[in-house]
Protein backbone atom coordinates (compact mmCIF):
# COMPACT_ATOMS: atom_id res chain seq x y z
CA UNK A 1 0.00 0.00 0.00
CA UNK A 2 2.84 2.51 0.27
CA UNK A 3 4.03 2.53 -2.74
CA UNK A 4 0.88 4.33 -3.44
CA UNK A 5 2.57 7.06 -1.20
CA UNK A 6 5.20 7.67 -4.04
CA UNK A 7 3.20 8.53 -6.80
CA UNK A 8 2.40 12.15 -8.13
CA UNK A 9 -1.02 13.43 -8.04
CA UNK A 10 -1.35 12.70 -11.45
CA UNK A 11 -0.27 9.13 -11.77
CA UNK A 12 -2.26 8.39 -9.28
CA UNK A 13 -4.96 9.61 -10.96
CA UNK A 14 -4.24 8.04 -14.22
CA UNK A 15 -3.66 4.73 -12.13
CA UNK A 16 -7.36 5.08 -11.24
CA UNK A 17 -8.50 6.18 -14.45
CA UNK A 18 -7.22 2.95 -16.15
CA UNK A 19 -9.21 0.88 -13.32
CA UNK A 20 -5.83 -0.33 -12.20
CA UNK A 21 -5.89 0.92 -8.71
CA UNK A 22 -9.49 1.94 -6.81
CA UNK A 23 -10.22 6.19 -5.39
CA UNK A 24 -11.23 4.15 -1.85
CA UNK A 25 -8.00 2.63 -2.02
CA UNK A 26 -6.06 5.65 -2.48
CA UNK A 27 -7.74 7.69 -0.36
CA UNK A 28 -7.88 5.39 2.40
CA UNK A 29 -3.85 4.93 2.08
CA UNK A 30 -4.12 9.04 2.55
CA UNK A 31 -6.46 8.98 5.42
CA UNK A 32 -4.08 6.62 7.14
CA UNK A 33 -1.39 8.36 6.65
CA UNK A 34 -2.66 11.98 7.79
CA UNK A 35 -3.99 10.28 11.10
CA UNK A 36 -0.48 9.37 11.29
CA UNK A 37 0.30 13.24 11.65
CA UNK A 38 3.54 13.79 13.47
CA UNK A 39 4.06 17.42 12.21
CA UNK A 40 1.19 19.00 13.06
CA UNK A 41 0.48 19.68 9.73
CA UNK A 42 -3.85 18.98 10.06
CA UNK A 43 -6.00 20.73 12.15
CA UNK A 44 -8.52 18.26 10.87
CA UNK A 45 -8.07 15.62 8.84
CA UNK A 46 -11.10 12.61 7.58
CA UNK A 47 -9.43 9.50 9.70
CA UNK A 48 -8.97 6.43 8.89
CA UNK A 49 -12.38 5.48 9.74
CA UNK A 50 -14.07 7.76 7.01
CA UNK A 51 -14.69 5.37 4.42
CA UNK A 52 -15.56 8.52 2.68
CA UNK A 53 -17.64 8.95 -0.66
CA UNK A 54 -14.35 9.14 -3.37
CA UNK A 55 -14.91 10.99 -6.22
CA UNK A 56 -18.51 12.45 -5.72
CA UNK A 57 -17.88 15.20 -7.62
CA UNK A 58 -19.76 15.95 -11.38
CA UNK A 59 -19.46 13.47 -13.89
CA UNK A 60 -16.67 11.87 -16.81
CA UNK A 61 -12.94 12.49 -16.94
CA UNK A 62 -10.63 14.51 -15.43
CA UNK A 63 -6.97 14.55 -14.63
CA UNK A 64 -7.47 14.57 -10.55
CA UNK A 65 -10.30 12.55 -10.08
CA UNK A 66 -9.80 10.43 -7.26
CA UNK A 67 -7.12 12.68 -5.81
CA UNK A 68 -7.43 13.50 -2.27
CA UNK A 69 -6.41 17.12 -1.85
CA UNK A 70 -5.50 18.53 1.64
CA UNK A 71 -6.70 22.13 2.40
CA UNK A 72 -5.19 24.75 4.09
CA UNK A 73 -7.63 25.82 7.01
CA UNK A 74 -7.77 29.41 5.29
CA UNK A 75 -10.51 27.85 2.83
CA UNK A 76 -14.42 27.40 4.05
CA UNK A 77 -15.65 24.15 4.21
CA UNK A 78 -19.34 23.88 4.34
CA UNK A 79 -19.97 21.45 8.08
CA UNK A 80 -16.18 20.98 8.20
CA UNK A 81 -13.86 22.87 10.98
CA UNK A 82 -12.46 26.15 9.54
CA UNK A 83 -9.98 28.15 11.79
CA UNK A 84 -8.33 30.53 9.36
CA UNK A 85 -5.39 28.71 12.04
CA UNK A 86 -6.66 31.28 14.54
CA UNK A 87 -8.55 30.95 18.56
CA UNK A 88 -10.70 33.51 17.63
CA UNK A 89 -13.02 30.76 15.14
CA UNK A 90 -12.50 27.74 17.30
CA UNK A 91 -15.04 25.91 16.37
CA UNK A 92 -16.48 27.65 13.48
CA UNK A 93 -18.39 25.27 10.81
CA UNK A 94 -18.89 27.81 7.79
CA UNK A 95 -22.43 27.09 6.41
CA UNK A 96 -20.72 27.13 2.72
CA UNK A 97 -17.55 25.85 0.49
CA UNK A 98 -14.94 27.99 -0.83
CA UNK A 99 -15.25 28.10 -5.20
CA UNK A 100 -11.63 26.83 -5.10
CA UNK A 101 -12.86 23.46 -3.13
CA UNK A 102 -16.07 23.49 -4.63
CA UNK A 103 -14.43 22.92 -7.84
CA UNK A 104 -11.98 20.34 -7.01
CA UNK A 105 -14.78 18.52 -5.54
CA UNK A 106 -16.60 18.83 -9.10
CA UNK A 107 -13.12 17.86 -10.78
CA UNK A 108 -13.23 14.49 -8.23
CA UNK A 109 -10.91 15.38 -5.77
CA UNK A 110 -11.46 14.00 -2.28
CA UNK A 111 -11.63 16.22 0.77
CA UNK A 112 -8.08 14.58 3.02
CA UNK A 113 -7.95 16.93 5.30
CA UNK A 114 -7.28 20.90 6.60
CA UNK A 115 -3.73 22.26 7.26
CA UNK A 116 -2.67 24.21 9.88
CA UNK A 117 -0.96 27.74 8.88
CA UNK A 118 -0.12 31.12 10.25
CA UNK A 119 -3.49 32.71 12.06
CA UNK A 120 -5.22 34.50 8.95
CA UNK A 121 -2.07 33.98 6.42
CA UNK A 122 0.44 35.87 8.99
CA UNK A 123 3.59 34.12 9.27
CA UNK A 124 6.74 32.81 7.30
CA UNK A 125 7.38 29.83 9.42
CA UNK A 126 4.11 28.36 10.81
CA UNK A 127 4.71 29.87 15.13
CA UNK A 128 2.06 32.14 14.20
CA UNK A 129 -0.72 29.20 14.16
CA UNK A 130 -3.08 29.26 17.09
CA UNK A 131 -2.97 25.73 17.16
CA UNK A 132 1.05 25.08 17.79
CA UNK A 133 3.94 24.97 15.66
CA UNK A 134 4.24 22.99 12.53
CA UNK A 135 7.58 20.97 11.96
CA UNK A 136 9.56 20.55 8.63
CA UNK A 137 9.80 17.03 7.68
CA UNK A 138 13.52 17.58 6.77
CA UNK A 139 14.18 18.39 9.95
CA UNK A 140 11.49 18.70 13.01
CA UNK A 141 13.87 21.28 14.87
CA UNK A 142 13.17 23.64 11.91
CA UNK A 143 10.31 25.57 10.35
CA UNK A 144 8.25 24.25 7.45
CA UNK A 145 7.75 28.00 6.58
CA UNK A 146 4.58 30.17 6.07
CA UNK A 147 2.02 30.72 5.85
CA UNK A 148 0.61 27.77 4.27
CA UNK A 149 3.40 26.00 6.21
CA UNK A 150 1.13 22.57 7.65
CA UNK A 151 0.08 22.43 3.38
CA UNK A 152 3.63 22.32 2.34
CA UNK A 153 4.71 20.17 5.10
CA UNK A 154 1.79 17.81 4.38
CA UNK A 155 3.10 17.20 0.75
CA UNK A 156 6.88 17.03 1.57
CA UNK A 157 6.06 14.63 4.04
CA UNK A 158 3.42 12.26 2.07
CA UNK A 159 0.77 13.25 4.18
CA UNK A 160 -1.06 14.55 1.36
CA UNK A 161 -0.68 14.11 -2.31
CA UNK A 162 -1.02 17.61 -2.97
CA UNK A 163 -2.50 20.65 -0.87
CA UNK A 164 -3.58 24.10 -1.93
CA UNK A 165 -2.85 27.46 0.44
CA UNK A 166 -3.14 31.11 -0.01
CA UNK A 167 -0.15 33.21 -1.25
CA UNK A 168 -0.56 36.71 0.09
CA UNK A 169 3.62 37.91 -0.18
CA UNK A 170 4.89 34.50 -0.22
CA UNK A 171 2.59 32.01 1.61
CA UNK A 172 2.68 29.35 -0.60
CA UNK A 173 6.60 29.68 -2.46
CA UNK A 174 8.24 29.99 0.66
CA UNK A 175 7.25 26.74 2.57
CA UNK A 176 7.03 25.30 -0.90
CA UNK A 177 11.17 26.20 -0.67
CA UNK A 178 11.56 25.47 2.66
CA UNK A 179 10.08 22.09 2.17
CA UNK A 180 11.33 20.81 -1.39
CA UNK A 181 8.52 20.71 -3.45
CA UNK A 182 6.73 23.22 -6.22
CA UNK A 183 4.23 25.94 -4.95
CA UNK A 184 2.44 27.96 -7.88
CA UNK A 185 1.08 31.44 -6.96
CA UNK A 186 -1.39 31.92 -10.25
CA UNK A 187 -2.03 35.40 -10.97
CA UNK A 188 -4.63 37.84 -8.75
CA UNK A 189 -7.23 37.10 -10.69
CA UNK A 190 -6.75 33.61 -11.78
CA UNK A 191 -8.80 31.74 -8.96
CA UNK A 192 -11.98 32.90 -7.24
CA UNK A 193 -11.45 34.33 -3.56
CA UNK A 194 -14.73 33.45 -2.50
CA UNK A 195 -15.18 31.22 0.77
CA UNK A 196 -11.20 32.31 1.46
CA UNK A 197 -11.57 34.09 4.52
CA UNK A 198 -9.99 37.30 3.77
CA UNK A 199 -6.62 38.98 5.10
CA UNK A 200 -5.12 41.67 2.58
CA UNK A 201 -7.89 40.91 -0.46
CA UNK A 202 -5.54 43.06 -3.05
CA UNK A 203 -3.02 40.51 -2.47
CA UNK A 204 -4.63 37.15 -1.60
CA UNK A 205 -4.81 34.78 -4.24
CA UNK A 206 -4.78 30.63 -3.78
CA UNK A 207 -2.60 28.47 -5.24
CA UNK A 208 -1.21 24.64 -5.45
CA UNK A 209 1.83 23.08 -3.09
CA UNK A 210 2.36 19.55 -5.23
CA UNK A 211 5.23 17.21 -6.00
CA UNK A 212 5.90 18.53 -9.14
CA UNK A 213 4.94 21.03 -11.65
CA UNK A 214 2.34 18.69 -13.73
CA UNK A 215 0.32 18.20 -10.24
CA UNK A 216 0.14 21.97 -9.92
CA UNK A 217 -0.71 22.53 -13.73
CA UNK A 218 -3.20 19.77 -13.26
CA UNK A 219 -4.92 21.61 -9.75
CA UNK A 220 -4.56 25.01 -11.25
CA UNK A 221 -6.29 23.30 -14.75
CA UNK A 222 -9.28 22.60 -12.20
CA UNK A 223 -9.81 25.51 -9.97
CA UNK A 224 -8.91 28.68 -12.13
CA UNK A 225 -12.07 30.24 -13.61
CA UNK A 226 -14.30 33.49 -13.34
CA UNK A 227 -16.84 33.47 -10.65
CA UNK A 228 -19.65 35.56 -10.26
CA UNK A 229 -19.19 35.53 -6.60
CA UNK A 230 -15.82 37.20 -6.77
CA UNK A 231 -16.33 40.51 -9.18
CA UNK A 232 -12.42 40.13 -9.09
CA UNK A 233 -12.14 36.63 -10.65
CA UNK A 234 -10.98 36.72 -13.98
CA UNK A 235 -9.87 32.93 -14.78
CA UNK A 236 -7.21 32.42 -17.12
CA UNK A 237 -7.80 32.80 -20.96
CA UNK A 238 -7.43 29.29 -22.58
CA UNK A 239 -7.32 27.30 -19.57
CA UNK A 240 -4.23 25.42 -18.43
CA UNK A 241 -1.74 23.30 -20.57
CA UNK A 242 -0.57 20.19 -18.98
CA UNK A 243 3.50 21.12 -19.62
CA UNK A 244 5.71 18.94 -21.66
CA UNK A 245 8.52 21.23 -22.73
CA UNK A 246 12.00 19.54 -22.76
CA UNK A 247 14.01 22.89 -23.26
CA UNK A 248 14.46 26.68 -22.88
CA UNK A 249 15.48 27.27 -26.56
CA UNK A 250 14.36 31.00 -27.71
CA UNK A 251 13.55 32.00 -24.06
CA UNK A 252 15.03 34.57 -22.04
CA UNK A 253 15.53 34.67 -18.25
CA UNK A 254 16.10 37.68 -16.21
CA UNK A 255 18.13 37.61 -12.79
CA UNK A 256 17.33 41.00 -11.12
CA UNK A 257 19.99 42.13 -8.68
CA UNK A 258 17.88 43.03 -6.23
CA UNK A 259 16.40 39.93 -5.73
CA UNK A 260 19.10 37.53 -6.02
CA UNK A 261 22.99 37.79 -5.53
CA UNK A 262 21.94 41.25 -3.42
CA UNK A 263 18.92 40.15 -1.73
CA UNK A 264 18.77 40.79 1.71
CA UNK A 265 20.20 38.62 4.19
CA UNK A 266 20.79 35.51 1.65
CA UNK A 267 22.79 32.72 2.68
CA UNK A 268 26.10 31.29 0.82
CA UNK A 269 24.73 28.49 0.11
CA UNK A 270 21.23 30.03 -1.12
CA UNK A 271 23.73 31.88 -3.92
CA UNK A 272 25.29 28.94 -4.77
CA UNK A 273 22.26 26.99 -5.19
CA UNK A 274 20.45 29.39 -7.38
CA UNK A 275 23.69 29.97 -9.32
CA UNK A 276 23.98 26.54 -10.33
CA UNK A 277 20.26 26.56 -11.49
CA UNK A 278 21.04 29.23 -13.64
CA UNK A 279 23.94 26.98 -15.13
CA UNK A 280 20.77 24.40 -16.12
CA UNK A 281 18.48 27.00 -17.73
CA UNK A 282 21.69 27.85 -19.87
CA UNK A 283 22.33 23.99 -20.30
CA UNK A 284 18.65 23.26 -21.31
CA UNK A 285 18.63 26.66 -23.80
CA UNK A 286 17.63 29.23 -22.33
CA UNK A 287 19.76 32.63 -22.18
CA UNK A 288 19.80 34.08 -19.03
CA UNK A 289 21.14 37.58 -18.60
CA UNK A 290 21.02 40.26 -15.43
CA UNK A 291 18.49 42.87 -15.03
CA UNK A 292 17.40 45.29 -12.78
CA UNK A 293 14.09 45.93 -10.90
CA UNK A 294 15.51 48.93 -8.43
CA UNK A 295 12.18 49.90 -7.04
CA UNK A 296 11.87 46.03 -5.68
CA UNK A 297 14.43 46.71 -2.95
CA UNK A 298 11.19 48.69 -1.19
CA UNK A 299 8.75 45.90 -1.69
CA UNK A 300 8.94 44.69 1.90
CA UNK A 301 8.30 48.47 2.82
CA UNK A 302 5.43 49.27 0.55
CA UNK A 303 4.21 45.33 1.60
CA UNK A 304 4.43 46.04 5.47
CA UNK A 305 2.08 48.85 4.94
CA UNK A 306 -0.41 47.81 2.50
CA UNK A 307 -0.92 44.22 3.57
CA UNK A 308 -1.67 45.24 7.30
CA UNK A 309 -4.02 48.14 6.24
CA UNK A 310 -6.06 45.74 4.39
CA UNK A 311 -6.19 43.33 7.56
CA UNK A 312 -6.68 45.51 9.82
CA UNK A 313 -10.14 46.35 7.66
CA UNK A 314 -10.93 42.62 6.73
CA UNK A 315 -10.45 41.33 10.16
CA UNK A 316 -12.88 44.04 11.56
CA UNK A 317 -15.87 41.41 11.40
CA UNK A 318 -14.04 39.58 14.46
CA UNK A 319 -16.32 41.25 16.92
CA UNK A 320 -17.69 37.94 18.88
CA UNK A 321 -21.05 38.70 17.27
CA UNK A 322 -21.96 36.79 14.05
CA UNK A 323 -19.46 33.72 14.44
CA UNK A 324 -16.43 32.43 16.51
CA UNK A 325 -15.40 33.25 20.06
CA UNK A 326 -16.87 35.83 22.27
CA UNK A 327 -15.49 36.91 25.61
CA UNK A 328 -18.62 38.65 28.05
CA UNK A 329 -17.76 40.77 30.80
CA UNK A 330 -20.08 43.07 32.68
CA UNK A 331 -19.22 45.72 30.51
CA UNK A 332 -20.98 46.92 27.25
CA UNK A 333 -20.92 46.36 23.83
CA UNK A 334 -17.26 48.16 22.95
CA UNK A 335 -15.87 46.25 26.33
CA UNK A 336 -16.70 43.05 24.37
CA UNK A 337 -15.96 43.46 21.29
CA UNK A 338 -12.27 44.82 22.91
CA UNK A 339 -11.73 41.70 25.29
CA UNK A 340 -13.20 38.98 22.71
CA UNK A 341 -10.27 40.57 19.92
CA UNK A 342 -7.68 40.59 22.93
CA UNK A 343 -8.18 37.22 23.77
CA UNK A 344 -8.89 35.35 20.40
CA UNK A 345 -6.06 37.08 18.33
CA UNK A 346 -2.41 36.35 18.43
CA UNK A 347 0.74 38.49 18.83
CA UNK A 348 1.00 39.08 14.87
CA UNK A 349 -2.28 39.37 14.04
CA UNK A 350 -2.46 42.37 16.97
CA UNK A 351 0.79 43.84 15.73
CA UNK A 352 -0.79 43.54 11.95
CA UNK A 353 -3.72 45.09 12.94
CA UNK A 354 -2.00 47.55 14.83
CA UNK A 355 0.12 48.87 12.19
CA UNK A 356 -2.40 48.82 9.87
CA UNK A 357 -4.78 50.68 11.98
CA UNK A 358 -1.89 53.29 12.59
CA UNK A 359 -1.36 53.59 8.94
CA UNK A 360 -4.50 54.58 8.11
CA UNK A 361 -5.22 56.61 10.86
CA UNK A 362 -5.77 60.68 10.22
CA UNK A 363 -2.51 62.02 10.29
CA UNK A 364 -0.86 59.25 8.84
CA UNK A 365 -2.51 57.99 5.48
CA UNK A 366 -1.02 59.66 3.29
CA UNK A 367 2.92 59.04 4.74
CA UNK A 368 2.20 55.75 5.07
CA UNK A 369 -0.82 54.14 3.16
CA UNK A 370 -0.60 56.85 0.12
CA UNK A 371 2.87 56.29 -0.01
CA UNK A 372 2.81 52.38 -0.53
CA UNK A 373 0.62 52.43 -2.75
CA UNK A 374 2.67 54.72 -5.20
CA UNK A 375 5.64 52.55 -4.43
CA UNK A 376 3.51 49.66 -5.91
CA UNK A 377 3.03 51.31 -8.90
CA UNK A 378 6.44 52.09 -9.54
CA UNK A 379 7.18 48.13 -8.87
CA UNK A 380 4.25 47.37 -11.08
CA UNK A 381 6.25 49.35 -13.76
CA UNK A 382 9.61 47.53 -12.90
CA UNK A 383 8.01 44.18 -13.65
CA UNK A 384 6.50 45.41 -16.93
CA UNK A 385 10.05 46.78 -18.17
CA UNK A 386 11.40 43.60 -17.47
CA UNK A 387 9.12 41.66 -19.75
CA UNK A 388 9.77 43.58 -22.46
CA UNK A 389 13.47 42.26 -22.51
CA UNK A 390 12.66 38.75 -20.91
CA UNK A 391 10.24 36.11 -20.75
CA UNK A 392 10.79 34.86 -17.56
CA UNK A 393 12.42 36.57 -14.10
CA UNK A 394 14.10 34.42 -11.71
CA UNK A 395 15.03 34.20 -8.26
CA UNK A 396 15.63 32.18 -5.28
CA UNK A 397 12.34 31.90 -3.41
CA UNK A 398 14.08 32.39 0.17
CA UNK A 399 17.44 34.60 1.17
CA UNK A 400 17.92 30.94 3.20
CA UNK A 401 16.92 27.43 4.07
CA UNK A 402 14.67 26.35 6.93
CA UNK A 403 15.24 27.67 9.72
CA UNK A 404 15.10 26.58 13.53
CA UNK A 405 12.16 26.86 15.64
CA UNK A 406 11.91 30.12 17.46
CA UNK A 407 15.05 31.64 15.48
CA UNK A 408 12.77 34.88 14.45
CA UNK A 409 10.20 34.97 16.94
CA UNK A 410 11.75 37.27 19.11
CA UNK A 411 12.11 40.13 15.96
CA UNK A 412 9.63 40.47 13.85
CA UNK A 413 11.21 42.05 11.11
CA UNK A 414 13.78 39.32 10.79
CA UNK A 415 10.68 37.18 10.31
CA UNK A 416 9.55 39.80 7.82
CA UNK A 417 12.68 39.46 5.70
CA UNK A 418 12.11 35.59 4.69
CA UNK A 419 9.59 37.01 1.90
CA UNK A 420 12.00 39.67 0.73
CA UNK A 421 12.25 37.90 -2.54
CA UNK A 422 8.60 36.89 -2.98
CA UNK A 423 6.54 39.93 -2.44
CA UNK A 424 7.45 42.11 -5.38
CA UNK A 425 5.44 39.49 -7.22
CA UNK A 426 2.69 39.95 -5.21
CA UNK A 427 2.77 43.43 -5.16
CA UNK A 428 2.38 43.39 -8.81
CA UNK A 429 0.23 40.34 -8.68
CA UNK A 430 1.85 38.08 -11.26
CA UNK A 431 2.27 34.13 -11.13
CA UNK A 432 5.49 32.79 -9.79
CA UNK A 433 6.11 29.14 -8.97
CA UNK A 434 9.05 27.84 -6.65
CA UNK A 435 10.61 24.44 -8.01
CA UNK A 436 13.22 22.69 -5.56
CA UNK A 437 17.14 23.83 -7.24
CA UNK A 438 19.06 21.59 -4.61
CA UNK A 439 20.14 21.47 -1.29
CA UNK A 440 22.72 23.45 0.78
CA UNK A 441 23.68 23.87 4.30
CA UNK A 442 22.53 27.12 5.99
CA UNK A 443 24.99 29.52 7.46
CA UNK A 444 27.13 28.76 9.94
CA UNK A 445 26.64 25.08 9.12
CA UNK A 446 23.75 22.61 9.82
CA UNK A 447 22.02 19.75 8.07
CA UNK A 448 21.37 19.96 3.75
CA UNK A 449 18.04 21.41 3.60
CA UNK A 450 15.82 22.44 -0.04
CA UNK A 451 17.01 25.84 -1.98
CA UNK A 452 13.81 27.16 -3.62
CA UNK A 453 13.77 28.43 -7.22
CA UNK A 454 11.67 31.28 -7.97
CA UNK A 455 10.58 31.76 -11.47
CA UNK A 456 8.21 34.52 -12.28
CA UNK A 457 6.08 35.33 -15.89
CA UNK A 458 3.70 38.21 -16.95
CA UNK A 459 0.45 38.08 -15.85
CA UNK A 460 -1.80 35.35 -16.73
CA UNK A 461 1.59 34.08 -18.68
CA UNK A 462 0.39 30.34 -16.19
CA UNK A 463 1.06 27.83 -19.46
CA UNK A 464 4.16 29.22 -20.50
CA UNK A 465 5.34 29.55 -16.98
CA UNK A 466 4.29 26.20 -16.24
CA UNK A 467 5.98 24.56 -19.38
CA UNK A 468 9.65 26.06 -18.65
CA UNK A 469 9.25 25.25 -15.21
CA UNK A 470 8.26 21.31 -16.48
CA UNK A 471 11.69 21.90 -18.51
CA UNK A 472 14.09 23.24 -15.46
CA UNK A 473 12.46 21.05 -13.03
CA UNK A 474 13.88 17.56 -15.14
CA UNK A 475 16.74 19.81 -15.70
CA UNK A 476 17.42 19.99 -12.22
CA UNK A 477 16.70 16.19 -11.03
CA UNK A 478 15.64 16.96 -7.48
CA UNK A 479 14.98 13.57 -6.33
CA UNK A 480 16.05 14.20 -2.63
CA UNK A 481 13.73 13.38 -0.10
CA UNK A 482 13.65 14.15 4.03
CA UNK A 483 14.57 11.49 5.88
CA UNK A 484 12.18 8.54 6.96
CA UNK A 485 9.37 9.08 4.22
CA UNK A 486 8.70 6.48 1.89
CA UNK A 487 10.94 5.85 -0.84
CA UNK A 488 13.84 7.92 0.94
CA UNK B 1 7.44 58.16 15.06
CA UNK B 2 5.24 56.45 17.41
CA UNK B 3 5.39 56.71 20.97
CA UNK B 4 3.20 55.02 23.71
CA UNK B 5 0.49 57.37 23.78
CA UNK B 6 -0.09 56.49 20.21
CA UNK B 7 -0.22 52.77 20.69
CA UNK B 8 -2.96 53.31 23.16
CA UNK B 9 -4.79 55.35 21.08
CA UNK B 10 -4.59 53.32 18.08
CA UNK B 11 -5.58 50.33 20.01
CA UNK B 12 -8.55 51.74 20.86
CA UNK B 13 -9.55 52.65 16.89
CA UNK B 14 -8.50 49.01 16.38
CA UNK B 15 -10.70 47.33 19.15
CA UNK B 16 -7.71 45.88 20.88
CA UNK B 17 -7.91 45.68 24.55
CA UNK B 18 -3.83 45.17 25.37
CA UNK B 19 -2.21 44.12 28.41
CA UNK B 20 -0.15 46.52 29.84
CA UNK B 21 2.79 43.81 28.23
CA UNK B 22 1.46 44.22 25.65
CA UNK B 23 1.51 47.83 24.87
CA UNK B 24 5.23 47.54 26.04
CA UNK B 25 6.33 45.46 23.53
CA UNK B 26 4.32 46.87 21.00
CA UNK B 27 5.83 50.56 21.68
CA UNK B 28 9.26 48.88 20.78
CA UNK B 29 8.51 47.02 17.90
CA UNK B 30 6.21 49.07 16.19
CA UNK B 31 8.50 52.16 15.75
CA UNK B 32 11.28 49.44 14.58
CA UNK B 33 9.26 47.88 11.64
CA UNK B 34 7.96 51.49 11.14
CA UNK B 35 11.62 52.53 10.54
CA UNK B 36 12.05 49.63 8.00
CA UNK B 37 9.22 50.92 6.01
CA UNK B 38 10.20 54.37 6.20
CA UNK B 39 12.73 53.82 4.01
CA UNK B 40 10.20 53.76 1.19
CA UNK B 41 10.91 57.95 1.69
CA UNK B 42 14.37 57.34 -0.06
CA UNK B 43 12.22 56.96 -3.41
CA UNK B 44 11.10 60.29 -5.33
CA UNK B 45 7.13 59.37 -5.66
CA UNK B 46 5.97 63.20 -7.36
CA UNK B 47 3.66 62.63 -9.78
CA UNK B 48 3.26 58.98 -9.67
CA UNK B 49 -0.17 57.46 -9.18
CA UNK B 50 -1.45 55.30 -6.61
CA UNK B 51 -2.07 51.85 -7.48
CA UNK B 52 -5.08 49.95 -5.33
CA UNK B 53 -5.42 47.20 -7.19
CA UNK B 54 -4.00 45.27 -9.83
CA UNK B 55 -6.30 43.51 -12.26
CA UNK B 56 -7.67 46.35 -14.50
CA UNK B 57 -11.56 45.78 -14.23
CA UNK B 58 -14.08 48.35 -13.62
CA UNK B 59 -17.85 47.75 -12.49
CA UNK B 60 -18.43 44.29 -12.61
CA UNK B 61 -22.13 44.00 -13.14
CA UNK B 62 -24.78 41.52 -12.57
CA UNK B 63 -28.73 41.03 -13.63
CA UNK B 64 -30.05 41.99 -10.83
CA UNK B 65 -32.70 39.21 -10.18
CA UNK B 66 -34.17 37.98 -6.90
CA UNK B 67 -32.72 34.81 -5.50
CA UNK B 68 -32.81 32.77 -2.15
CA UNK B 69 -30.22 33.56 0.53
CA UNK B 70 -29.27 31.12 3.21
CA UNK B 71 -31.73 30.08 5.98
CA UNK B 72 -31.92 32.61 8.71
CA UNK B 73 -31.29 29.27 11.16
CA UNK B 74 -28.33 27.94 9.26
CA UNK B 75 -26.42 31.44 9.47
CA UNK B 76 -27.35 31.89 13.50
CA UNK B 77 -25.88 28.36 14.03
CA UNK B 78 -22.89 29.76 14.30
CA UNK B 79 -23.50 32.45 16.38
CA UNK B 80 -22.08 33.03 20.11
CA UNK B 81 -25.18 34.02 21.19
CA UNK B 82 -28.33 33.71 19.06
CA UNK B 83 -31.87 35.05 20.33
CA UNK B 84 -35.20 35.56 18.38
CA UNK B 85 -33.55 34.84 15.15
CA UNK B 86 -31.19 38.00 15.82
CA UNK B 87 -27.40 38.23 17.13
CA UNK B 88 -28.21 38.94 20.57
CA UNK B 89 -25.27 41.62 21.91
CA UNK B 90 -24.91 43.43 25.08
CA UNK B 91 -25.88 46.57 25.49
CA UNK B 92 -24.03 49.66 24.13
CA UNK B 93 -24.59 51.48 27.47
CA UNK B 94 -24.14 48.88 29.96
Amino acid sequence: MSQLLELTAAQAASRIAAGELTAEEYLATYADAAAGDDLNAYLWNRGPDDEGQAATGGNGETPIRGVPVAIKDLFCTEGVPTTAGSRILEGYRPPYTATAVRRLDAAGAQLLGKTNMDEFGMGSSNENSGYGAVRNPWDAKRVPGGSSGGSAAAVAGRLAPCAIGTDTGGSIRQPASLCGIVGLKPTYGAISRYGMIAFASSLDQCGTLTRDVTDAALLLGAMEGRDPCDSTSVGIEGGVERPTREDLSGLSFGVPRELSAEAEGIEAGVAAAFERALGTIRELGGEVDECELPNCAHGLSAYYVIAPAEASANLARYDGVRFGLRSDGDGDLVDMYERTRDLGFGAEVKRRIMLGTYALSSGYYDAYYGRAQRVRTRIVEDFAGAFERFDFLVTPTSPTVAFELGARTADPLAMYLSDYCTVPMSLAGIPAISIPAGLAEPDGGGPELPVGLQIAAPAFAESPLLAAAYAIERGIGFEALPAGVVGA
Amino acid sequence: MIDREQVLHVARLARLALSNEEIERMSGELPAILEHVERMNELDLDGVEPTSHVVALENVLRADEPRPSWDRDRVLEGAPDPSDGAFRVPSPQA
